[in-house]
């Protein structure tokens, strides 16, 4: 084993590439009774020093669970049942198989922080919320030894100050809950970073942030990486992201390795079906390639947003201070015609999804008018309504849900749930109620026998065809889609899309589409309509907005959409001179 | 989409949310154990009458403080082995030395059979039998496998009977607490707002107040001259008064949860009224959540009871509890003649354990994530 590795050093590969990390036919098991769940099943790579591995695969292709074999912090009931994990510091330097180490031994903890470090996904849970961003990054330090109290304070702040966060000297003594999210992920690499680590795993870093922090700190690991010539493992659903920061990539389905290229040829000549069918969806949600949506035929207004604006108000109680009121949507003014989809987009924090709920009426707006013309031409404002007139109101407006797994009542059937609507508005029942359900089923592409199970019996997909099967029961003519597509995995996105795609024209439906994801946005919708700060601050046809911006945030947001192909590497910007 | 494939194994594809929850359960070896112990302390509780050897009240001043009797199975006979449970009877002595009384070994065997008619008790007080689980052959024996107490009563047979009102005292106590715990949780967390805040000040009051005080005040506050069976039903009373605020809060806790589960709000836009999402979408998704926290509340209304008879403000002689046989117990003399008299505390802890195990193995099957 060693012996391989030594030889291709010998054979004088580029110093900057000698591998660091050498992973052969890993395999970890999941023990569940009778059940061995093959969660990572004869995987092999290899890191190389100042190089990209990205691993892309769909929730619970076992991407995960391969980087944390790696520092053998899966999770019982899991464990490592075969394979290699060969790591050297650096050429001078013994082999490690680190698959052969006690989990909880001295000799694992070393390697843990110092040699290989780790950026998990969700900055809002992985820091300690007790403990100050400065002592969180030094803990590493002084746990292995490796500087005194002082020393590992003043190297926080250099690092605090070498991941870009602005006065370090303050920061180094606040807390995680002073940061936002891009902050703490930012603190989560310099944490990473502090025991200079050779090799750094970084497990969907930028999922949960938005996109334009994500474009900084995707940046930022660039230019670390290139600065300390650290190996970079990294995991991601993506493809727009490998195509921006990859020099290789393994593509994984089902704990399996099913492709490995350099990102050039994965890109441009895959060859497996999977990695194929993964980068057409990709592509069919990008920015370039199909023209976006054309606008839509000129239909009659069907909703008139006006000035529409949501205050949470001040709170204020007997032992609290007065909170000033947070205004969520302010003046907000838009129309929405018969048989379009208008899209909303905008950053997490920016009020869509408040937007959202006010026209619905699940919340109640401040000020401002939402006319919305009725089935038989009568025109009601929504906006003041009251319980009992809304009632006819949400037979023709409908919702569909961003996570399909809480949306669904676990305790009823299939049927049960999308004969809800039909059922408790007296429309239908008995074996009417059925024949309807079954044909809604079949709308959405599920068969009729499916309706006897209960919702966890479904893929997240499936689900989401069950929300719209009961979205679509009460013949809708508008239907309120917020993240509809965001908990899916991206081939799931565009099936998901086309389906409600090929509906419209039969059912005379119009969509109000939420998203953060500006390529669902551009694929789906006929007009878009930008949000920031709770203000929409451009409104126009898809192609328009996508293709020629007026709005500096606008152009900004564009700018950090990650483009899905490896030659167009903008997002790590000018100066990035990776091979 | 590629055809319509299904997560998990066939079986579990229609299987209900309450069916995956006991599969769940199944799983959870120690509540399962416990699960049984429960359900074989409340059997042997229902059953009282028959299960125990003799009549609980059946006292003799010839065998006090009789000590415990180990059961022996193979009896040796002229033509060989039987299976034949018998115990060999003790004689009560003076020591000739310190004229202290002791027993005795008697080489006199005492038969016991199964399903023997013995002590005539009426079945839930409604119709006449003498039929008991184990008893002496002969009716005039008596038998004492976990001792006697200071008037030679059988303490197995004590233990047994008080079985009946220690651990319906912990269900009656509970659906009090039940009832009052649905009703101000359930307000506290759908209507929220003022009613919220004022319910929940309440409940703070309510636990601030220190328990055992008032307990004791409350009890003791009863009259003396009250039948067994009113100072029975009040003790639970005044201990639920106390218990319903935890109920309270976990009722109130997940419908708050619940209330903004877009389920909920996806049954709102369906049309559903009111008192429909209430009764069909939340409590359905609460019922086993209140079950577990439920299972794990009796262990502690048991124990009250247990705490308040055995300061003597709680049942009372010749009423028959746990706490109650405990309060034999209080003087240092009696534990060191006959440490027996502590049995009672033994039934408590493994009630209360195996309620305990229960009531976790449930909570973990109703909420697999939350652990």
């Amino acid at each position: 084993m060693g012996t391989d590795l030594g030889r291709r050093m010998v054979a004088g590969i580029p110093a900057l590439q000698e591998p660091v990390l050498e992973v052969r036919g890993l395999r970890t098991w999941f023990g569940m009774g009778a059940l061995e769940l093959k969660a990572v099943d004869d995987v092999s790579f290899t890191l190389r020093r100042g190089r990209t591995l990205c691993i892309v695969g769909e929730s619970g292709s076992g991407k995960s669970i391969t980087a944390r074999s790696i520092l053998q912090i899966v999770g019982r009931p899991g464990r490592i049942v075969d394979g290699e994990i060969l790591y050297r510091a650096s050429p001078d330097q013994p082999v490690i198989d680190i698959a052969k180490l006690p989990a909880r031994g001295r000799r694992m903890r070393a390697l843990r922080g110092r040699d290989i470090a780790m950026v998990f996904q969700e900055p809002m849970t992985s820091l300690s919320p007790i403990h100050r961003i400065g002592w969180q990054i030094g803990e590493g330090l002084l746990a292995h030894g490796l500087a005194s109290r002082r020393g590992a304070r003043a190297r926080a702040i250099e690092l605090l100050r070498q991941v870009e966060i602005p006065r370090p000297e303050e920061a180094v003594d606040r807390f995680p809950f002073e940061f936002s999210g891009g902050m703490r992920q930012r603190a989560m690499i310099a944490m990473a970073l502090a025991c200079s680590p050779k090799v750094l795993i970084a497990d969907e870093p930028t999922t949960a942030l938005d996109v334009t922090t994500q474009a900084e700190i995707l940046r930022l690991i660039g230019r670390l990486q290139a600065e300390n010539g650290l190996a970079v493992l990294f995991i991601t659903h993506d493809m727009g992201v490998v195509a921006q920061i990859a020099d290789d990539v393994l593509v994984m389905y089902q704990g399996q390795v099913v492709e490995h290229a350099p990102v050039h040829q994965l890109f441009h000549a895959p060859v497996h079906p999977y990695t194929i069918k993964l980068l057409e969806a990709a592509k069919k949600l990008g920015m370039v390639a199909p023209p976006a949506r054309p606008a839509a035929p000129n239909g009659q207004t069907l909703l008139e947003v006006r000035d529409l604006s949501l205050v949470y108000p001040a709170q204020a109680s007997l032992f609290r201070r007065a909170k000033p009121p947070t205004p969520a949507v302010r003046g907000v003014s838009f129309d929405v015609f018969e048989g379009e989809n208008l899209g909303i987009v905008g950053e997490s924090g920016s009020g869509k999804t408040t937007l959202g709920s006010c026209l619905i009426r699940v919340l109640q707006p401040t000020t401002g008018q939402v006319r919305y013309r009725m089935r038989d031409g009568a025109s009601v404002d929504l906006a003041t309504l009251d319980r009992a007139a809304l009632r006819p109101v949400h037979r023709e407006l409908r919702m569909i849900f961003q996570d399909p797994f809480a949306a669904l009542n676990p305790r009823m059937t299939v049927a049960q749930c999308i004969g809800e609507p039909l059922l408790v508005n007296h429309v239908l029942s008995g074996a009417a109620l059925r024949r309807r359900v079954h044909e809604l089923l079949g709308m959405v592409g599920l068969p009729p026998e499916v309706g006897g199970r209960y919702p966890h019996a479904f893929s997240g997909g499936q689900r989401q065809r069950i929300v719209i099967a009961r979205a679509l029961a009460l013949d809708p003519r508008l239907i309120i889609a917020d993240e509809a597509t965001s908990a899916l995995d991206v081939t799931l996105r565009g099936q998901i899309l086309d389906l409600l795609l090929d509906l419209q024209p039969k059912l005379g439906l119009s969509f109000i589409f939420i998203s953060h994801d500006l390529g669902v946005i551009r694929y789906f919708c006929n007009r878009v309509a930008v949000m920031y700060r709770g203000e929409i601050v451009e409104i126009g046809d898809a192609d328009d907005i996508c293709a020629r911006p007026t709005q500096a945030y606008t152009k900004r947001l564009l700018a950090a959409v990650p483009a899905a192909d490896p030659v167009h590497r903008a997002l790590l910007d000018s100066g990035d001179d990776r091979a | 989409m590629s055809g319509v494939m299904l997560a998990g194994p066939a079986a579990l594809q229609s299987a209900s949310e309450a069916r995956l929850m006991w599969l769940r359960f199944c799983r959870h070896r120690l509540a399962m154990f416990g699960m049984v112990v429960v359900l074989l302390m409340y059997l042997i509780a229902i059953f009282a009458e028959f299960v125990a050897p003799c009549a609980p009240d059946k006292s003799n001043a010839r065998l006090v403080f009789h000590p415990p009797q180990a059961i022996h199975l193979l009896d040796r006979a002229d033509d060989g082995w039987h299976l034949r449970p018998y115990v060999y009877a003790v004689r009560l002595a003076r020591d000739p030395v310190t004229l202290a009384p002791t027993y005795v070994a008697d080489n006199r065997k005492v038969y016991l059979r199964l399903f023997a008619h013995g002590d005539a008790y009426r079945m839930w007080t409604l119709f006449p039998a003498s039929l008991h689980l184990l008893a002496p052959e002969n009716p005039r024996d008596s038998v004492f496998l976990l001792g006697g107490d200071r008037q030679g009563r059988d303490m197995l047979s004590r233990i047994i009977y008080g079985a009946r009102a220690s651990l319906s005292i912990g269900l009656l106590g509970v659906a009090n607490s039940l009832l009052l715990g649905i009703v101000f949780g359930g307000l506290s967390g759908f209507l929220g707002g003022r009613v919220d805040w004022l319910i929940q000040r309440v409940i703070e009051f309510i636990i601030s107040l220190p328990t055992i005080p008032i307990w004791l005040a409350l009890a003791a506050a009863l009259p003396k001259n009250w039948s067994p069976f009113a100072t029975y039903f009040t003790i639970t009373l005044i201990i639920s008064l106390i218990g319903w605020t935890e109920l309270a809060r976990v009722v109130r806790g997940r419908f708050l949860a619940l209330r903004s589960e877009s389920f909920v709000t996806a049954a709102w836009l369906d049309g559903c009224g009111r008192g429909r999402i209430i009764f069909r979408h939340m409590l359905p998704s609460l019922t086993s959540h209140i079950i577990a926290s439920v299972t794990l509340a009796i262990p502690v209304m048991i124990l009250a009871e247990t705490a308040l008879s055995f300061l003597g403000v709680g049942l009372r002689p010749p009423a028959i509890s746990w706490g109650a046989l405990l309060q034999e117990a209080q003087n240092v003399q009696s534990i060191a003649s006959a440490p027996w008299l502590l049995l009672p505390g033994a039934a408590v802890a493994i009630t209360v354990m195996a309620l305990n195990f229960l009531g976790d193995g449930l909570r973990d099957a109703a909420d697999p994530h939350g652990q």
